[in-house]
């Protein structure tokens, strides 16, 4: 075993990587393809809401984020599905309303110090026992899920012919959107909330210049996820520097390669 | 088995306080093609989504082979959009396209029987060597024909076509009306056709829908297509499409 993964805490680090970069790397061809680079910001806001009032509680903060932002993704998508605003608008209300809570809640927590920078940029130090269960747990359920895959392709290459094929393509999009909120949360301990978003959408768009089908994008998409992840964690621990923006500099020049050998 | 393959009833679509069409009633006997025929804004597309179970009704009812649309089997219907919604970006295999036809998902593998089937029917719409091209990639023509060979490989008891032909040229045009009427012999299916094109209606449809809002003019083309008609929808005289028309042969 190579030297830096005797370590009890980067084993845990890259275990969690790895299973992040599945999930982010799965999810995030919806995410590109659907158009919706954004949710995942407003996601990623909401997480650090969620996170900043489990601070604020004295409570493990993923434990709260966790029913907050999925609570935010259905309050996103059912603003989106009753009015007539946009996905993008709705999306934007969410994203600063929950910004803004977190920092009241984390002024309210006089402990604006290491903890909500460590969630705010990522930290490889802070996962846990229970973090590696929950992200196992999202994992199970996206397994669980992944014969969905065809009708959510479906609905995502046309909406309308899905729905006509009495495909239940709004139920689909909650369920989505609550998946996704999930990654996002389970993400944002070892990435960051700034910089998660990211994850649902570099490897995606990587997959999307080098496949000419659905399934090949999804493909390769999960397994840039997972390699850029990990070789950006080596590169946090021998450079010191925050894991979340060595895993996405490693996803962004995998992203600029693949530019240069896109099949057209 | 039941005659009638489409039965509206007082039917009337609105979208808040904006009223796309009212009080519309038609019967359409099965295996027949009507054309839909009308000025923009005037819900023939509304129409089209109402009959797919995609809009529901404000007032009044609508039967395909006496089921609420949204009951009837996802394989009764061969609905084919306009083609302008087509997202040109989607990854995807014009094969993979025509595979949709034979489960409502789309394929993560091509298995064998399903290509095949996919792949006889790409044939006989003239678009075996497209099977494989990225869907962005299709012109307006072979797209229509991509779709066609998914209605056949479903085999649906109803068609319906919004525009097939616009933004395509007529040579091209009258290529797709040949293969429609190929569908038709194969699957003996009933077809709904919005178009624009007079000329097609006439010549095509076993009979016409005239439609603007709350005016219908139902029947067969001859006596639904005549200048008084167009003018009442159309709201002018002396349209370049009426030119000729009353003597346009019917097939």
């Amino acid at each position: 075993m190579p030297e830096i993964f005797a370590q009890p805490f980067m084993q845990y680090a890259l275990l969690a990587g790895v299973m992040i970069g599945l999930l982010t790397g799965f999810y995030g061809v919806f995410v590109v393809q659907r158009g919706l680079s954004f949710l995942g910001n407003g996601l990623a806001y909401a997480a650090f809401g969620g996170i900043a009032l489990g601070l604020l509680l004295n409570r493990d903060p993923v434990w709260i984020a966790v029913p907050f932002t999925v609570l935010v993704a259905l309050a996103i998508m059912w603003l989106q599905d009753r009015t007539r605003l946009s996905g993008d608008t709705a999306v934007g209300i969410f994203f600063s309303v929950s910004m803004a809570l977190g920092v009241v809640f984390i002024s309210l927590a006089h402990s604006y110090s290491v903890d909500a920078f460590n969630y705010l940029f990522g930290s490889i130090l802070a996962v846990s026992n229970a973090d590696l269960l929950l992200t196992g747990g999202l994992i199970v359920l996206t397994l669980c899920a992944v014969p969905l895959w065809r009708q959510w392709t479906y609905a995502t290459f046309d909406r309308e012919l899905a729905l006509a094929d009495r495909v239940p393509v709004k139920l689909h999009d909650y369920m989505l959107a609550v998946l996704i909120a999930l990654t996002v949360v389970v993400a944002t301990k070892i990435v960051g909330a700034v910089l998660v978003a990211s994850f649902l959408v570099i490897p995606a768009a990587t997959a999307r210049l080098l496949s000419k089908t659905f399934a090949q994008m999804t493909i390769i998409s999960v397994l840039m996820g997972v390699i850029t992840t990990a070789i950006g964690l080596v590169a946090s621990y021998y450079l010191d520097m925050p894991s979340g923006a060595m895993m996405i500099l490693t996803q962004a020049t995998c992203f600029f390669v693949a530019l240069v050998f896109q099949r057209r | 088995m039941t005659n009638t393959a489409l039965t509206i009833e007082n039917l009337s679509v609105q979208f808040g306080d904006y009223t796309v069409f009212k009080d519309m009633t038609l019967t359409l006997p099965a295996g027949k093609l009507m054309a839909v025929v009308g000025p923009n804004g005037a819900g023939k597309s509304c129409l089209v989504k109402t009959i797919a179970g995609l809009l529901m009704p404000s007032v009044g009812s609508i039967a395909v082979f006496e089921k609420a649309p949204q009951k009837m089997p996802f394989n009764w219907l061969g609905y084919v959009p306009q083609l302008k919604t087509l997202d040109r970006n989607f990854p995807g295999q014009a094969i993979e396209l025509v595979m949709t036809g034979l489960k409502p998902a789309w394929p993560w593998i091509k298995n064998k029987t399903g290509f095949d089937m996919a792949m006889s029917a790409l044939e006989k719409v003239g678009a075996g060597h497209l099977a494989e091209r990225p869907i962005g990639k299709l012109s307006g023509g072979e797209l229509q024909r991509i779709y066609f060979a998914r209605c056949l490989v479903r085999n649906p008891r109803l068609i319906l076509l919004d525009e097939p032909v616009t933004g395509i040229d007529m040579t091209l045009a009258t290529d797709i009306f040949r293969i429609l009427e190929t569908i038709r012999q194969e699957t003996h299916a009933t077809v709904l056709m919005v178009t624009h094109d007079l000329a097609a209606a006439a010549y095509h449809a076993d009979l016409v829908l005239l439609m603007n809002q709350s005016t219908f003019y139902v029947g067969e083309p001859d006596a639904v297509l005549t200048q008084d008609h167009l003018r009442t929808i159309f709201g002018h005289a002396g349209h370049p499409h009426m030119m000729g028309l009353e003597e346009t042969p019917h097939a």
